[in-house]
């Protein structure tokens, strides 16, 4: 499994080039390194020039709009922020815990209460709601929409029925599900001791809502296009429904499938941040917002700190997903980017 | 009066199109005896698939129908096991694993899981794939695959074997190597089987009868030729054996002068004249032995 893993995440050929390494051709080395490593470094270096230029010419009324050193000079500083804050609160436990120490040294009878650290949520801390979030949504969302699409894929009577209302409900922006979502869970989820939060139920449920929709069309796809062989193969074995779907309509559609994965958790992605605005659900999306509404001479650079973490973290998502689907498909002739 | 092993009695298909039915088999009947290695041969369209998926079952006649061992086939079952022509293997599972789907879906409860591991083994050592069995069909190659899909064919066990033109998209050297095969493992096994062919010397070299199709629309059978030829056939003695060179000219006969291919004149010239010429020279050979 392990090997696995380096393998497909492309561990593997780093540490086969590195023992390539000493029987190489030294003359070659600087040139190939310049590819790999040197072409897209290059990319990034003339793309921050060019963003330090024209930000530079920009008056806002937050002043001039920040150049990628004052965006790392922002990262910098939000990332002392969450180390003070984590100070903070493990200095709170300590009073505490020194506190009920000696409550119940004077008096073994005492009630002790532990109380929870409710600082503001920093930086990163709003980073881990968001991922948190967008995984949850995403996870309603598969798990509805694979056997959706299985049964659509197996049945086109099913599909002419479902197909009006899929297609009706996919181009609706998330912004148009979020007012119903927040009013149906404040209605329906009412409990004396929640175990989610409600705000944290809309941000997740309406990115469940947006993002099923490739999953529910691909995996029908996959499925309806399965091998008309491999059709008749389960049928000439007389394979139950259950049989046949597991060891035939499944793995020949997980491809698709996970094409359609992929697709749905960008989209989830985008979803759960504008969500996040809206509805001041905490998350990054909140965090752009208050740096929005708060209006200092830092907030642009704060904000473009966010913007890039989110498309980052999209991007190691997106990678995820790939390294999933390299390792559940079959066809490993495929190439997969 | 004996009871048949497989009978094909009146099949009809009508298959509906816009413009209406449209008629593709009429009126095929045919009996087949147990052990027996039948044929059929036809020009392309001539309805031969038709006929095997009826008697698989996967198509339905409209009129008439398919009797095994008294009973009428309705639908697919394991009993009557199908080679297709691009092997249809899972491709992500193992050789062994494919024929595993099968040994399981068919042998459940009556054999145990060791006995299970030993039959896939053995069937797969028939095709002579023991050194491959824990590859994928990715892994290897067009031949090796359907020798494992004729593997996964023999493991059900079944009273018919049906083959749909299991060589077809094979090279010329691993076809005649495969075509031994299957002469390999009928001497042993002696199934009933019913084979698509396009190739005549496919045809006279496995068969004990070759079962000749007309051209569609509403194709039935031509002509029946038995092939009394001795087993074991060995394919470098038969191709001096003036018997064969006899049934082969009959089959060409058949299918170039009585049932002229509807669409030799367009695309399929080329390879249609080769066989031609091949004919020719048989003929030739015919006439200097007589």
């Amino acid at each position: 499994m392990n090997a696995k893993v380096m393998q497909l995440s492309g561990i593997n050929q780093m540490l086969l080039a590195a023992s390539k390494l000493k029987s190489l051709n030294w003359a070659e080395v600087p040139g190939q390194l310049f590819k790999s490593l040197g072409i897209p470094l290059l990319a990034v270096v003339i793309f921050g020039v060019l963003w330090g230029a024209v930000a530079a010419q920009i008056d806002t009324s937050l002043g001039k709009v920040p150049g990628p050193a004052k965006v790392w000079e922002q990262a910098t500083t939000l990332y002392q922020e969450h180390q003070t804050e984590r100070e903070r609160e493990s200095k709170f436990y300590e009073r505490q815990e020194k506190r009920n120490v000696k409550k119940l040294a004077e008096n073994p009878d005492a009630k002790v209460r532990i109380r929870p650290y409710t600082g503001p949520p920093t930086f990163f801390d709003q980073i881990w709601t968001s991922v948190y979030t967008v995984a949850t949504g995403f996870l309603l969302a598969s798990l509805i929409a694979i056997p959706i699409g299985i049964v659509c894929g197996l049945s086109t009577t099913l599909y002419k029925a479902l197909n009006p209302i899929i297609q009706t409900l996919k181009p609706v922006s998330p912004l148009a599900w979020l007012p119903i979502v927040t009013i149906i869970v404040s209605a329906v989820y009412i409990t004396d001791d929640p175990m989610f939060e409600k705000s944290f139920l809309t941000s997740a449920i309406t990115v469940m809502l947006c993002c099923m929709w490739p999953t529910i069309i691909n995996t029908t796809v996959g499925v309806s296009n399965i091998d008309k062989d491999l059709v008749n193969v389960s049928r000439v074995l007389r394979l139950g429904w259950f049989s046949n779907v597991f060891k035939i309509v499944i793995p020949s559609s997980i491809p698709m499938m996970f094409a359609g994965l992929r697709v749905s958790l960008g989209i989830g992605w985008m979803v759960l941040i504008a969500a996040e605005m809206l509805a001041q659900n905490p998350g990054l999306g909140k965090f752009v917002w208050d740096e929005f509404q708060n209006g200092s001479s830092d907030s642009l650079a704060r904000i473009m700190v966010a913007v890039l973490t989110i498309g980052l973290i999209g991007f190691l998502l997106d990678r995820m997903m790939l390294l999933l689907q390299r390792m559940v498909s079959w066809d490993k002739t495929a190439t997969i980017r | 009066m004996s009871i048949k092993h497989l009978e094909l009695s009146h099949l009809s298909i009508e298959f509906p199109t816009p413009a209406g039915p449209f008629r593709a088999l009429e009126d095929v009947n045919l009996d087949i005896e147990k052990g027996e290695f039948v044929s059929l041969i036809g020009h392309s369209g001539c309805g031969k698939s038709t006929v095997l998926n009826i008697v698989a079952g996967l198509y339905q006649a409209t009129k008439g129908g398919v009797i095994l061992d008294g009973k009428e086939v309705n639908e697919p079952a394991p009993d009557r096991a199908v080679v297709f022509q691009n092997h249809s293997l899972l491709p992500w599972l193992t050789a062994y694993e494919n024929v595993e789907l099968a040994v399981k879906q068919v042998f459940k409860g009556k054999k145990t899981k060791h006995e299970m591991r030993e039959w896939i083994e053995h069937n797969l050592e028939l095709v002579h794939m023991e050194h491959a069995m824990h590859k994928r069909p990715g892994e290897i190659s067009g031949g090796m695959k359907q020798r494992v899909g004729i593997a996964r064919a023999l493991a059900m066990e079944p009273k018919v074997l049906l083959m749909d033109e299991p060589f077809g998209a094979l090279d010329a050297l691993t076809r005649a190597h495969m075509q031994d095969s299957l002469i390999e493992i009928q001497a042993r096994l002696n199934n009933t089987v019913i084979m698509i062919t396009h190739d005549v010397d496919e045809a006279v070299l496995l068969s004990d009868r070759i079962v000749m199709m007309t051209n569609g629309p509403a194709a039935t059978i031509g002509e029946v030729l038995t092939i009394d030829l001795p087993r074991p056939r060995e394919r470098v003695k038969m191709a001096n054996d003036p018997r064969y060179n006899y049934y082969r000219a009959e089959v060409l006969k058949f299918l170039y002068e009585r049932q002229k291919n509807p669409q030799s004149d367009t695309k399929s010239q080329t390879s249609e004249k080769n066989v031609d010429e091949k004919a020719s020279s048989t003929n030739k050979q015919d006439e200097e032995a007589a």
